[in-house]
């Protein structure tokens, strides 16, 4: 399964494009490094401040855009992660790990999967047919499939 | 720290398959058994069950679980240092195969964890061992998977699973297979044989059916994560990232694969809006990376660069054909085979016309090899389709009706067959 790890960063200078100092940007790369040598990470990336941003607003059938920065935001995302797990668990784990600063806040979120789309979905491909079970027939007509 | 012992439970499991196959390798460096390394490691899980529910998860729990381990390592060599020595007192000549427990303790504390891991993983693919069990270790001492989940992804029961690693085990003491990396001239064949593993692997995960068990299309996702493991430990070897490239793209497509009724999609019917870009990014990027090592002939990396010519292909119609025909011919010097040939004859058929293509398909019609393989009669039959020859392409269709043992797939066929005598010739 799937989590998105989000980054709550707690020290607002953030926003003012503050950098972390060498050592805090050392502890993360040794991190990120950690979770590709063991296989989990997918994907991460840091995110520009909000001044850098912009936020479509639907409401009364109109779309409303305002450009950053967003000062009023309670919470901003200060960058994600997407990480392959066997568990919420084990999500949790890594995360706990993270040379993360007083103050920050990671959030786990579980990526959907089609199979979290309702047992009527998981019925329909509980009649799938033998042909896609050929795994090894197919993968050797590798152009075909 | 004290939560829930449901919850703890948990986070303890996710603790031991982050770090049990470290631990595993960096006790079996010491005592020089896999088996007995095992055993250790569990011990300590034990332990670990046993005092964190009431302590708190430590906060460097792969630490704590290595410090248990090893003080039970030590007290296991003294026991058999102490049977050494009354064998000796006994008059009997034992080979001095005791390991000096200061020197190894020391090199333990300060080796590599990520060369005791590389030793596992060339350990438990060592190629004495079948390729059944080759399996079952792997996924359990580097995947961290249960007896009974490998059990699970496999359709085969427990006790069957437990035997085959025992014997496993017992078969790599009898060997006296040492723990270590190959070097030199074996280690080609002998990471063939881990890349083997780990393809075997995915590919059992890939034929799972929507309806198993869900720990079997989950075999693929423990196929990639050791794949990307060994990449990582082994960072310069372009056939390791050749097949990471193969697995992250044809992973890619599973979503794909699968339409709203359960009927499987071929590749070029997918919706390919639903191919998954991240895993399609990290693929190109590791055949890349292999490239750039000159392992752009390899046959992972082969295969994988055919995979990435559907994946940069935004629609059916934008494929390079000719770049794959190219691919399946360096990939049939290197690895002749007719299901590759035959490959080979769909896309040189796609890139230069139906009649180059059934040139090299006649070719196979008398191959022994294929005599019951239903794709050639069915590959034979489309090309005859699209070059007007009705008829034969009638018979091929009935013929690769008859071969193939799945009723959807007949009834495809038997509906071509049919087709062929009412269209008019083109």
């Amino acid at each position: 399964m799937r989590f998105m790890v989000i980054m709550i960063p707690g020290d607002k200078n953030v926003e003012k494009g503050a950098m972390p100092d060498a050592q805090t940007i050392d502890a993360m790369m040794k991190f990120n490094e950690e979770l590709v040598k063991a296989g989990v990470m997918l994907a991460g990336e840091g995110l520009h401040p909000t001044s850098k941003g912009a936020r479509i607003k639907f409401s009364g059938g109109k779309r409303t855009i305002t450009d950053g920065p967003f000062t009023e935001a309670r919470e901003i995302i200060g960058g994600y992660w997407l990480w392959q797990v066997k568990s919420k668990a084990e999500a949790v784990e890594w995360a706990s790990r993270c040379p993360a600063l007083e103050g920050d806040t990671l959030e786990l979120r579980q990526v959907f999967e089609p199979a979290d789309f309702g047992p009527e979905i998981a019925q329909k491909e509980a009649a799938l047919m033998e042909r896609i079970g050929k795994g090894i027939e197919k993968n050797q007509e590798s152009g075909r499939k | 720290m004290v939560t829930a012992p449901s919850d703890t439970q948990r986070a303890i499991d996710a603790v031991w398959r982050i770090e049990s196959a470290r631990l595993i390798a960096g006790l079996a460096r010491i005592v020089r058994d896999v088996g007995l390394a095992e055993e250790l490691a569990q011990d300590a899980l034990l332990t670990a069950l046993e005092r964190w529910p009431v302590s708190g998860i430590p906060d460097n729990p792969g630490a704590w679980l290595m410090t248990t381990a090893k003080h039970r390592a030590l007290d296991e060599l003294r026991r058999n240092q102490r049977l050494q020595r009354k064998h000796e007192e006994l008059g009997h000549t034992i080979e001095a195969t005791q390991p000096d427990l200061a020197r190894d303790l020391e090199a333990a504390l300060d080796d590599d964890v990520g060369d005791d891991l590389l030793r596992l993983v060339f350990t438990s693919c060592h190629p004495v061992l079948s390729s059944e069990a080759r399996v079952a270790l792997t996924l359990r001492l580097l995947g961290g998977l249960t007896t009974d989940e490998i059990a699970r992804a496999f359709l085969v029961s427990e006790p069957t699973i437990a035997q085959r690693i025992v014997r496993a085990k017992r078969t790599l003491a009898e060997a006296q297979v040492p723990f270590e990396v190959p070097r030199g001239a074996a280690l080609a064949a002998r990471l063939s044989s881990v890349l083997e593993v780990v393809y075997l692997i995915f590919n059992e995960g890939y034929s799972a059916t929507a309806g198993d068990d869900w720990m079997r299309p989950g075999l693929c996702e423990d196929a990639l994560r050791l794949g990307r493991i060994i990449a990582g430990l082994m960072p310069d070897e372009p056939e390791v990232h050749g097949l990471v490239a193969l697995l992250e793209i044809q992973a890619s497509r599973a979503q794909a694969r699968v339409g709203p009724s359960g009927e499987p999609i071929l590749l070029l019917e997918q919706n390919r809006a639903r191919w998954d870009r991240v895993l399609i990014g990290r693929g190109l990027a590791a055949l890349m990376r292999a490239e750039q090592l000159g392992g752009a002939r390899g046959p992972y990396a082969l295969q994988a660069a055919i995979v990435a010519c559907h994946a940069r292909a935004a629609t059916a119609d934008d494929t390079d054909w000719p770049h794959i025909a190219a691919l399946y011919a360096a990939l049939v010097d290197l690895t002749p085979s007719p299901v590759v040939e035959l490959n080979r004859a769909v896309a040189v058929a796609m890139a230069f016309g139906p009649a180059a293509g059934l040139a090299i398909v006649d070719t196979l019609t008398s191959n022994p090899a294929l005599a019951e393989y239903h794709l050639l009669p069915s590959v034979r039959a489309d090309l005859l389709f699209k070059l007007g020859r009705l008829d034969e392409a009638r018979a091929d269709f009935e013929r690769a009706a008859s071969l193939t043992r799945n009723a959807r797939e007949r009834d495809l066929l038997l509906a071509r067959a049919a087709n062929c005598t009412r269209a008019s010739a083109p």
